[in-house]
């Protein structure tokens, strides 16, 4: 039996959407009050969704103590109470939500080893939400 | 199409327990969840059925039906009871949220006679919800 396992995780970071590719003025214009050269920040949510069999021997899908580990260990410890823009994944991307999903979708991919990685979804504010399920986004 | 989701509320106690595992192999696995005295939890089942509109009701189902299954079939078994104690399937399986959410759909399926049903989630917590759609 195949079941669906999503945990939500929080944390809080800065950033500011920006492109060198584009002048001040195209920056302005695309980004507007996230282009602010001061930065701004969140508290975003992430939803980590993963899918396999139920294991005969535990019921789980994945077992969560191995999944907040993870998650904690290489997502929130990397992210919370950061500037996004600092951070290498953001050198030569903008960090936006959607590059954010991407990123923390190849990382939380990297350290599965059951499971399978059905989607990464997060809420930067209540009112938005992004989600990558890995079909080569960037 | 139209999807329809309901939800429910039920409280519940657990623990996590493998015959077949060692006493250490079970904390191992299974952490505080292995304490026999078990905890509990308020969970949330949203139970989403599938269906054309009829175009003379304009339902996709009969909310009224739905709502007597779902107190019937999964409310009144589980909700207030010691999981591993008083209902059946989890004399012999664990009750993880993945084999709740198993269990709910293997007990609502046969018993909706118009709709279809295409997704029972199962909230442990805000945290924490388990989706199952009938896959093998």
């Amino acid at each position: 039996m195949k079941a669906h396992l999503t945990r939500r995780y929080m944390f809080s970071a800065s950033h500011r959407l920006h492109s060198d590719e584009m002048s001040e003025e195209e920056n302005r214009s695309i980004y507007g009050k996230c282009n602010n050269p001061y930065g701004h920040g969140h508290n975003y949510t992430i939803e980590v969704t993963v899918s396999g069999p139920v294991d005969g021997q535990t019921g789980m899908v994945c077992n969560l103590v191995d999944l907040d580990g993870l998650v904690h260990s290489h997502v929130i410890e990397r992210y919370d109470q950061q500037n996004l823009n600092l951070l290498p994944e953001f050198a030569s991307e903008v960090p936006t939500t959607e590059n954010l999903c991407i990123s923390i979708y190849e990382i939380v991919k990297r350290g599965l080893s059951k499971a399978h990685l059905d989607r990464i979804r997060i809420e930067e504010t209540m009112m938005n939400s992004f989600e990558y399920l890995g079909e080569g986004g960037r | 199409m139209v999807y329809l989701t309901r939800k429910a509320e039920f409280s519940a106690a657990h623990y996590y327990h493998n015959p077949e595992f060692t006493p250490a192999e079970n904390q191992r696995v299974f952490g505080k969840c292995n304490n026999p005295n078990g905890h509990g939890h308020n969970y949330t089942l949203e139970v989403t059925v599938k269906g054309a509109v009829d175009p003379k009701s304009g339902f996709v189902v009969d909310l009224k039906q739905l709502k007597d299954v779902m107190s019937r079939e999964v409310l009144d078994v589980l909700d207030h009871r010691f999981l591993n104690k008083e209902v059946p399937e989890f004399f012999t399986k664990i009750p993880t949220t993945e084999n709740l959410a198993i269990v709910i759909w293997q007990r609502l399926a046969p018993k909706l006679n118009a709709a279809q049903l295409h997704r029972v989630r199962v909230y442990e917590t805000p945290e924490l919800f388990v989706d199952f759609y009938g896959e093998a």
